[in-house]
């Protein structure tokens, strides 16, 4: 068999693969992002309430959303 | 027969590619390293350089208007402005909202008495590479990073303080 159909095929891959890549956006470029309706939850209040109780049930807090840009201080 | 091999091959190659990728972010820029340089406007539209302020320690804070924790860091920039103005340091804060009006509605609630510059580009964050907002920078008077601090709470303010007073040699 000649070179040719894995050479096609490598090719291929090559240049298909490149759009499974997610390129994320920079820390800069999170200001729509950081929009409350950008939040997963349908309703922004309901999600409030449950961090609430979320963060004093697990002791736990931060990491909801990007206001922070991310870095894990908000 | 040569396709399972080539077929191999290729994924190989196509995983390869996306390591390579998500193997691209870097660390943020480190002390004992240069600052970058950067020229950028101020809201009165004046340039201003890092190399014009080369000679003063400059404190670079890169912000933006949706991020809660920026809010925080103003009024103790404002502070730290104040009390090492004497020493030649200088804040910098460089805001990074792609829209100028996010920003200037946001210095409207909350002042700054130090530089603000404008980089909608996001031109000089990519050369720092910031990994968070905000992050800030403290550039000794060769231009070399002195130390670089990532969020900000009210919490850090005593050690930041404390941390650029020894720096700069200044009381704190």
């Amino acid at each position: 068999m000649s070179r040719t159909p894995a050479l096609l095929i490598t090719a291929l891959t090559l240049l298909t693969s490149s759009g499974c890549t997610i390129a994320p956006p920079k820390p800069w470029q999170k200001g729509v992002l950081a929009k409350p309706e950008m939040t997963m939850a349908g309703d922004v209040l309901e999600l409030k309430l449950s961090e609430h109780t979320y963060s004093s049930k697990e002791a736990a807090s931060g990491g909801f959303g990007v206001g922070g840009g991310g870095c894990g201080c908000n | 027969m040569n396709l399972p091999r080539s077929l191999v091959s290729g994924f190989g190659a196509s995983l390869l590619s996306i390591g390579l990728i998500a193997a691209l972010p870097a660390q943020a820029l480190d002390a004992g390293q240069i600052a970058p340089p950067f020229t950028l406007n101020d809201p009165a539209g004046k340039s201003v350089s890092l190399e014009s302020l080369r000679g003063h320690y400059v404190y670079v804070d890169f912000w933006a208007s949706w991020c809660g924790p920026c809010k925080q860091s103003f009024p103790w920039m404002n502070a730290l402005q104040a009390r090492h103005a004497a020493s030649g340091l200088q804040v910098v804060a460089i805001n990074v909202d792609e829209k100028e009006a996010d920003a200037r509605r946001f210095l409207g609630e909350v002042p700054a008495s130090f530089t603000v510059l404008f980089d909608p580009k996001g031109v000089a964050p990519g050369a720092y590479n910031v990994q968070g907002m905000p992050t800030s920078f403290l550039i000794g008077p060769d231009g070399k990073v002195l130390f670089v601090h990532q969020s900000f709470k009210d919490s850090d303010r005593k050690a930041l303080d404390e941390k650029i007073a020894a720096l700069i040699g200044a009381k704190p």
